[in-house]
């Protein structure tokens, strides 16, 4: 009984940690139709501005101060991405808008600049961020069951992400203009809203977003070069299960995958469990090809 | 039509991104580009004329397993910097030409290939995973090459071109699973990354754990890459292990230890000893995740013999206090000199000639001394059980005492008569 809770719990976490990696590709790739392979690298620089955080309070400030680095590590993780994000779109992706397989080698190339620019600087060798021990332990509910503090926290970062994304999207001023951009570029541009300055930012809010997936990531895995390609086949999966465009599409392909692979995991193993996975978001999309909500509007038409 | 158009993109791109993921164990293909090293730039005056001889260093300088081999790039160009300096060798000066094998497989093929028809150097010291080794193995043997391998590897080999310097199974992984069952308990877990080294590996522990009365309650491989533990570490608390053996590769590592840690399982309540983890390694993961959990090598930084400490001063001097010693560093350190010292005694650097000139040859190593085994070309070596203290260096818990004969097709063992080479 206490293994089902836990696994339950587990799958829970694994969505909660997709859903946190593919929130920003689901605004960059999903509003933006940017085949974005740079995003695992994204990912990645949120990771190594963690780590560059945690350098700067071990050198320059007092011990017990250490512990909150963390606090501060988000939004820097945040900043550092968005405004990778926002030099990429002004200097590239803005070049290659409708041209989505243009966009998918010039971001898998910058993916492969910047990994090999983190090996030069950081070295290849894995860097280590001590998490802050306020985070150590779990939550003990039963006798043998033990809900860690880490994976907790991420399924609230995650809670937090997803509402401040809505409020923006759906709620603010700058959000309606975002939206009226990607639904038709033309008639938002008459009625004059600023395309471009829409663009760059929508862009860097996605890629700030990795960003804050990368700062999360330390708490968990390894934290090198090499970091953002584990991540980002989950996160176009995610992204194209849930169906391109919809908020709600990603946060149910997330928790649709992250449940399916620790259930096949436990009953088969790792290897196999992926493929099962992966087995059934083929058979599914060949099924409903839109993902699971599908966007109904003309202008994608 | 500018819909369809557009999923069908998308499902490509998943596509092409999880063809990348399956064909390169999650690594982008790093760039094939030549090393443009000075060395090798002034070497290219053909063969080893006048006072130079040369050698090629063909390890992963990008790529996922750049990693773990930069730094063996690094002790191997300390040693022939150490030996240039005490005059060479044979009167002349050994000058290293460097290739990137790029953490994929048929390159470092290529290159070996390249080394010993172009450059017609005289040895080639390289490799870190099996996949590499066998890769160039074929090349070494058509071309009557020379390879010095620097890394524990699974044993079940031993092919006349190639001197390895890493540990056999029967070096490490062998003498480990005995102490394990003697002194922390009969039920193992078996924890590896999905390749052919812990296949291998685990292999032999299964056939030695049923000779030895110890119990199998769990075997699981991850993919390599793998980042989430959570239900390897629930099932592990459900099987309930004395210890679990891991033989995860890389980036895994991280995961797993950190996972396990969260979950609340410590050093003190479940024992893992693992065989990919070294100094280098735990300076990634983290010392507080790491402290007290057990590994198996030949060699650590601490390991107390006078030449390590001239070793590990020398190193550090040469490429910064923070940097660390480890195993396979050590490996390919002490493989340029066995080199040198055959070379010196055949007179020659002509293959067959070292060959013969390093059977049982003896050096003065940091991790003690060590033997070549004319039989299997492996070397004599000292086993070691290494528990990682806070400061992230290991405590040496047990060590084999002398240096254990190479015995890499387990022939010295009747419980191993069923293993039979994977090729």
């Amino acid at each position: 009984m206490d293994v089902y809770v836990l696994q339950l719990f587990n799958g829970l976490s694994i969505s909660s940690i997709l859903l946190l990696v593919a929130l920003g590709l689901a605004i960059t790739f999903g509003l933006m139709k940017v085949i974005n392979m740079a995003h695992g690298e994204l990912i990645m620089i949120g990771a190594y501005s963690t780590y560059l955080t945690q350098n700067l309070f071990k050198d320059y400030l007092p011990e017990s101060m250490f512990d909150w680095y963390f606090v501060l590590a988000i939004p820097v993780s945040f900043g550092i991405a968005f405004v990778f994000g926002l030099i990429l779109e002004m200097s590239l992706i803005r070049f290659l808008y409708g041209r989505p397989l243009d966009s998918l080698l010039a971001t898998w190339g910058v993916g492969l600049v910047l990994q090999q620019v983190a090996r030069s600087i950081f070295g290849a060798p894995n860097v280590a961020v001590k998490s802050p021990t306020w985070l150590d332990g779990g939550l003990r509910i039963v006798d043998g069951t033990l809900l860690p503090y880490k994976r907790l926290f991420i399924i609230a970062l995650v809670i937090v992400c997803l509402a401040a994304m809505y409020v923006y999207i759906y709620r603010s001023h700058e959000g309606r203009r975002m939206r009226a951009v990607m639904q038709n570029r033309d008639m938002a541009a008459c009625l004059g809203v600023s395309t471009r300055r829409v663009d760059s930012m929508t862009f860097a809010i996605g890629s700030g977003i990795a960003g804050i997936a990368g700062c999360a990531l330390t708490l968990m895995g390894p934290i090198g070069p090499s970091l953002g390609t584990y991540y980002i086949v989950d996160a176009f999966m995610v992204v194209v299960l849930g169906g391109v465009g919809k908020l709600v599409g990603t946060v149910l392909g997330a928790v649709g995958i992250g449940m399916f692979n620790t259930l096949f995991e436990y009953w088969t193993n790792a290897s196999l469990g992926k493929v099962l996975v992966f087995v059934c978001i083929v058979a599914f999309l060949q099924w409903r090809p839109m993902g699971l909500v599908a966007m109904r509007t003309r202008s994608l038409d | 039509m500018k819909k369809r158009l557009f999923y069908q993109l998308g499902l490509m791109s998943v596509a092409l991104s999880l063809v990348l993921a399956g064909c390169g164990g999650n690594n982008a293909p790093a760039s094939t580009n030549e090393a443009t090293d000075a060395p090798s730039e002034s070497a290219n005056a053909g063969t080893s004329a006048g006072g130079e001889i040369k050698v090629g260093i063909l390890h992963s300088q990008s790529g996922t397993m750049a990693i773990s081999e930069v730094s063996v790039i690094d002790a191997e160009m300390m040693a022939i910097e150490e030996i240039n300096a005490a005059g060479g060798v044979l009167g002349k000066k050994i000058v290293p030409v460097l290739e990137d094998g790029a953490s994929d497989w048929p390159t470092f093929a290529e290159k070996a290939r390249k080394l010993i028809s172009e450059d017609k150097v005289a040895t080639v010291f390289g490799g870190w995973t099996s996949a590499s080794r066998k890769a160039m193995k074929p090349v070494f043997e058509e071309l009557n090459g020379l390879l010095w391998y620097p890394v524990q590897y699974e044993g079940l080999e031993a092919s006349p071109n190639i001197f390895y310097t890493g540990a056999t199974t029967n070096q490490q992984i062998v003498p480990s699973v005995t102490w394990l069952l003697e002194n922390r308990g009969k039920k193992f877990y078996l924890l590896g990354s999905d390749y052919v080294f812990p296949r291998t590996a685990n292999l032999i522990i299964k056939e030695q754990l049923k000779a030895e009365g110890g119990e199998l309650v769990g075997e699981e491989y991850t993919p390599l890459g793998h980042t989430d533990y959570s239900t390897i570490i629930s099932k592990i608390k459900e099987a309930d292990p004395d210890v679990v053996y891991n033989t995860l590769n890389g980036d895994s590592n991280v995961a797993f230890f950190k996972q396990l840690k969260d979950a609340g399982i410590t050093a003190q309540d479940l024992t893992t000893l693992s065989v990919s983890v070294a100094e280098e390694e735990i300076r990634g993961i983290g010392v507080d995740v790491l402290e007290g959990h057990l590994a198996a090598w030949n060699y650590y930084q601490t390991t107390e013999t006078p030449t390590n400490k001239t070793f590990v001063e020398n190193y550090k001097k040469k490429y910064g206090d923070d940097r660390v010693t480890a195993d396979p560093i050590e490996a390919g350190y002490t493989a340029v000199y066995l080199w040198a010292a055959a070379v010196e005694k055949a007179g020659s650097t002509d293959v067959a000639k070292v060959k013969e000139a390093a059977k049982e040859l003896e050096w003065e190593a940091p991790e003690g001394k060590v033997k070549i085994d004319g039989e299997t070309q492996h070397l004599y070596k000292t086993v070691r059980i290494g528990e990682v203290q806070a400061d992230g260096q290991f405590k040496e818990l047990w060590n084999s005492g002398e240096a254990v004969k190479p015995d890499p097709y387990l022939k010295g063992y009747e419980w191993a008569a069923s293993i039979q080479p994977t090729e």
